[in-house]
C-alpha cells in the first residue's frame, strides 16, 4: 500500500499518579511527565512493521493539540515515521472534533490505512477511531491484536469480551490497536538526531474544521471514592475467619 | 416526553446481562419510555428476555441475515436510523458497546458519554477518566441526542418481571459489504462468566506458569468462582486474553475478589474498585494491592492456595 496514517496523542505518562486539583477544575498537569499515549506507540510500531515488510511506502504521524505536542511527534519521527502533521489547537479537542479533523486530513492524504489507539489513557473515551470510520464511511476494526494484510483487504483479530474475533475488512480502513498487537521499539539516540531533519507540518485546526464547539461540557472533576482501610491477617486460618465473618464463604 | 433506546448485546441468540444494566441506568434519567432494539438473525430468544426486564416499554426486533454477527459497521447505520425518534441511545461499555456506540454517535453527529457511572441529572453524568483516578461529570447541551455507554460494573441488573410488547421494526439503511465476520475463537468454559460472577479468583505474574494456574482453577471450582488475571499473566501466556481484568480488560464488580500474586498496578485496580470485598495474597508486604485490599495476607501463594483449598 501507499500510505499509513497513524495518530499520536500527547497524554500524562501512564506511570504518573493522577491528582485532582483542589478546586475540581481538572487534574494536576503542571510539571507532570507527558508521553505518547501507549496505544498510539503500538499503532506506530505496527505501521513500521508493515513498512519494513515492504507493504507500505510512507507513514504519516498526526497529532491534534498545542505546540507542545511537537515533542511527541519528534519521538514518533525518531521511532521511524516519515513525516508528521501537527493540527494545532489551543483548546481541548473532543473525540468527535478529533475524528472530523482526522477525516479532513484523510481526504487530503488518502491513506490506505489509519491506525489509532483504542483509547487515550487521559479521557479514556475509546471513541475517536470508530467516529472517524463512521464519518469516512469505511470499515473499522477496533481492539486489534493481530493485523494481516492481503492486497486490498486486511484480516484483523480483535480482543473482545468473548475471546478473539476475526473480521475481514476492505481497504481503506480504520484500525485501533490493543496492547497485545505488538511491543513498541525503543528510540535510539542517532534516530533522535535524524528525526530533527524530518518534515513536521503545522496546520491550524480552523483550516480543517469550522466548528470545534465541545459536544459535552465538563462540570467538574472529583477524586474517586476511597475504599475503607482494610485489615491484614497472619495466616490462612485468619483469612478464612475474616471471610466467614463477612459471610463470603461457608 | 423523553425516550430511551437501548442497543441490546447478544451472545449468539441469547441476551447478554449487560442489557439489564443499561435499563437500570436508563431508569435513572426518569424517561417516559425505554425501548430495546435487538439486532439479530434470530431475535426471538433475546427479545423474550428483554421484554421481561422491568421498566421496558417495547422491544424492537430488527431481524436480518446481515445482523447474524455484531459488526459495528453493519449495526450502526440501522441503529442511527431508529435513533431519530429518541432522546437517548444507550449501550453497555463492553467491547460490543464500545465498538458500536461511537459509530452510532458519529452518524448522528453528536458526541458520546463513555462509561456512565452515575446520573447526576437527566443531562449530566459522572464517568471515570485517567484509569478511574478521577471522576468527571459532563453535561450534554440541550437539543442533542444523548448517546452513551453504561459502565456495567456500576449498575445492578434491572429486575425481571416486566412484560413489554415485542414488535418487528424495519429499517432502510444501506448495509455496507466492506466488513465481514470471519470467526470467533472462545475458550469454552464451564466456569461462571467473569463479568457476572459473584466471586472471582485472579492470578498474576506471581503465579509463574500456566500449569501453576491450576491451583487458581481448583480453588475457583471449590468456591464456584470465575477466574481472572492481570495483564502480565495474560501477556506471559498463562491464560487467555478474555480473562484480563483492568483498565483495558474487564471491569468487574463481584462480591468477592481474591488476587494471588498481583502487585496492584493502577490499571489493574481500576477493574476491581467496585468489588464488594477485595482479598490480596502477595509475598511482598509493600505491594500496592494491600493499599486497597479489605483483607490482606502476606505470604507465598504456593503455600496459601493449597492450604486454603483444603480448609474451605
Ligand atoms: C495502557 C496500559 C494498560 C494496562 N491495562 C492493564 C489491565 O487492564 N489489567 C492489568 O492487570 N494490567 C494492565 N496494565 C499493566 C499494569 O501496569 C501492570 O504491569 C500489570 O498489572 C502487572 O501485573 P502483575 O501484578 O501480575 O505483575 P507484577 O507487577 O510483576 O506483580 C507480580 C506480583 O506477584 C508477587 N509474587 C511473586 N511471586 C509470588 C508468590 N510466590 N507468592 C505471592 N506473591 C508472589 C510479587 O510480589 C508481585 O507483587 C496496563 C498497562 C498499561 C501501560
Ligand atoms: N488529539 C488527538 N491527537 C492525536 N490522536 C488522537 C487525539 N485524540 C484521539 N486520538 C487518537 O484516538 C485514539 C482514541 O482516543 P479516545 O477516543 O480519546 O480514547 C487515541 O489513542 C489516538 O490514537
Amino acid at each position: 500500500m501507499n500510505k499509513i496514517l497513524i495518530c499520536l496523542k500527547r497524554v500524562v505518562d501512564y506511570n504518573v499518579r493522577i491528582r485532582v486539583k483542589p478546586d475540581g477544575d481538572g487534574v494536576v498537569t503542571d510539571g507532570v511527565k507527558m508521553s505518547i499515549n501507549p496505544f498510539d506507540e503500538i499503532a506506530l510500531e505496527e505501521a513500521l512493521r508493515i513498512r519494513e515488510a515492504g507493504n507500505a511506502e510512507e507513514i504519516v504521524a498526526v497529532t491534534i493539540g498545542s505546540q507542545d505536542c511537537q515533542q511527541q511527534l519528534r519521538t514518533g519521527l525518531a521511532m521511524g515515521a516519515d513525516r508528521a502533521i501537527l493540527v494545532e489547537s489551543d483548546t481541548e479537542i473532543d473525540p468527535l472534533a478529533a475524528a472530523r479533523a482526522l477525516h479532513a486530513l484523510v481526504e487530503k492524504e488518502s491513506p490506505d490505512l489509519v491506525i489509532l489507539g483504542k483509547q487515550a489513557i487521559d479521557d479514556d473515551c475509546n471513541q475517536t477511531g470508530q467516529m472517524l470510520a463512521a464519518i469516512w464511511g469505511r470499515p473499522q476494526a477496533t481492539f486489534a491484536s493481530k493485523l494481516e494484510l492481503a492486497g486490498t483487504t486486511a484480516k484483523v483479530t480483535r480482543e473482545v469480551d468473548a475471546g478473539l474475533e476475526t473480521i475481514e475488512v476492505d481497504l481503506p480502513a480504520v484500525v485501533t490497536s490493543d496492547l497485545r498487537l505488538n511491543e513498541p521499539r525503543y528510540v535510539k539516540l542517532p534516530d533522535i538526531m535524524k528525526a530533527k531533519k524530518k518534515p513536521l507540518e503545522n496546520i491550524a485546526v480552523s483550516e480543517l474544521l469550522g466548528d470545534t464547539e465541545p459536544q459535552l461540557n465538563a462540570v467538574g472533576w472529583a477524586p474517586p471514592a476511597q475504599r475503607a482501610k482494610g485489615i491484614l491477617v497472619d495466616d490462612v486460618d485468619g483469612l478464612i475467619a475474616a471471610l466467614r465473618e463477612k459471610d463470603l464463604v461457608t | 416526553m423523553s425516550k430511551v433506546l437501548i442497543i441490546a448485546e447478544l451472545n449468539g441468540s441469547a441476551l447478554n446481562p449487560s442489557t439489564a444494566k443499561c435499563v437500570a441506568c436508563a431508569q435513572a434519567v426518569s424517561p417516559d419510555s425505554i425501548d430495546i432494539a435487538v439486532f439479530s438473525h434470530q431475535c426471538a430468544d433475546a427479545a423474550a428476555t428483554a421484554a421481561g426486564i422491568t421498566g421496558v416499554s417495547r422491544v424492537l426486533c430488527i431481524e436480518s441475515e446481515a445482523n447474524r454477527h455484531p459488526l459495528a459497521a453493519v449495526l450502526a447505520p440501522q441503529a442511527a436510523e431508529l435513533a431519530a425518534d429518541y432522546d437517548y441511545v444507550f449501550g453497555p461499555s463492553t467491547t460490543f458497546g464500545k465498538d458500536v456506540m461511537p459509530r452510532i454517535a458519529a452518524l448522528l453527529g453528536v458526541g458520546q458519554v463513555s462509561d456512565i457511572m452515575s446520573v447526576a441529572s437527566p443531562r449530566s453524568f459522572a464517568r471515570p477518566v485517567y484509569a478511574g483516578n478521577a471522576v468527571l461529570t459532563v453535561e450534554v447541551p440541550e437539543g442533542k441526542t444523548i448517546v452513551a455507554t453504561v459502565r456495567t460494573a456500576s449498575w445492578k441488573d434491572a429486575p425481571t418481571g416486566g412484560s413489554a410488547s415485542v414488535e418487528n421494526a424495519s429499517v432502510t439503511a444501506e448495509i455496507p459489504a466492506h466488513t465481514r465476520f470471519v470467526e470467533l475463537a472462545s475458550e469454552a468454559s464451564e466456569r461462571p462468566d467473569l463479568q457476572t460472577a459473584k466471586k472471582v479468583i485472579s492470578g498474576g505474574r506471581g503465579v509463574g506458569s500456566s500449569e501453576n494456574f491450576d491451583l487458581i482453577y481448583q480453588l475457583a471450582t471449590k468456591l464456584g468462582a470465575g477466574v481472572g488475571a492481570s495483564r502480565a499473566a495474560v501477556d506471559a501466556g498463562y491464560v487467555a486474553n478474555d480473562m484480563q481484568v483492568g483498565q483495558t480488560g474487564k471491569i468487574i464488580a463481584p462480591e468477592l475478589y481474591i488476587a494471588f500474586g498481583i502487585s496492584g498496578a493502577i490499571q489493574h485496580l481500576t477493574g476491581i474498585k467496585d468489588a464488594g470485598t477485595i482479598v490480596a495474597v502477595n509475598k511482598d508486604p509493600e505491594a500496592p494491592i494491600f493499599e486497597i485490599a479489605d483483607i490482606g495476607l502476606v505470604g507465598d501463594l504456593f503455600e496459601v492456595l493449597p492450604e486454603l483449598e483444603q480448609k474451605l
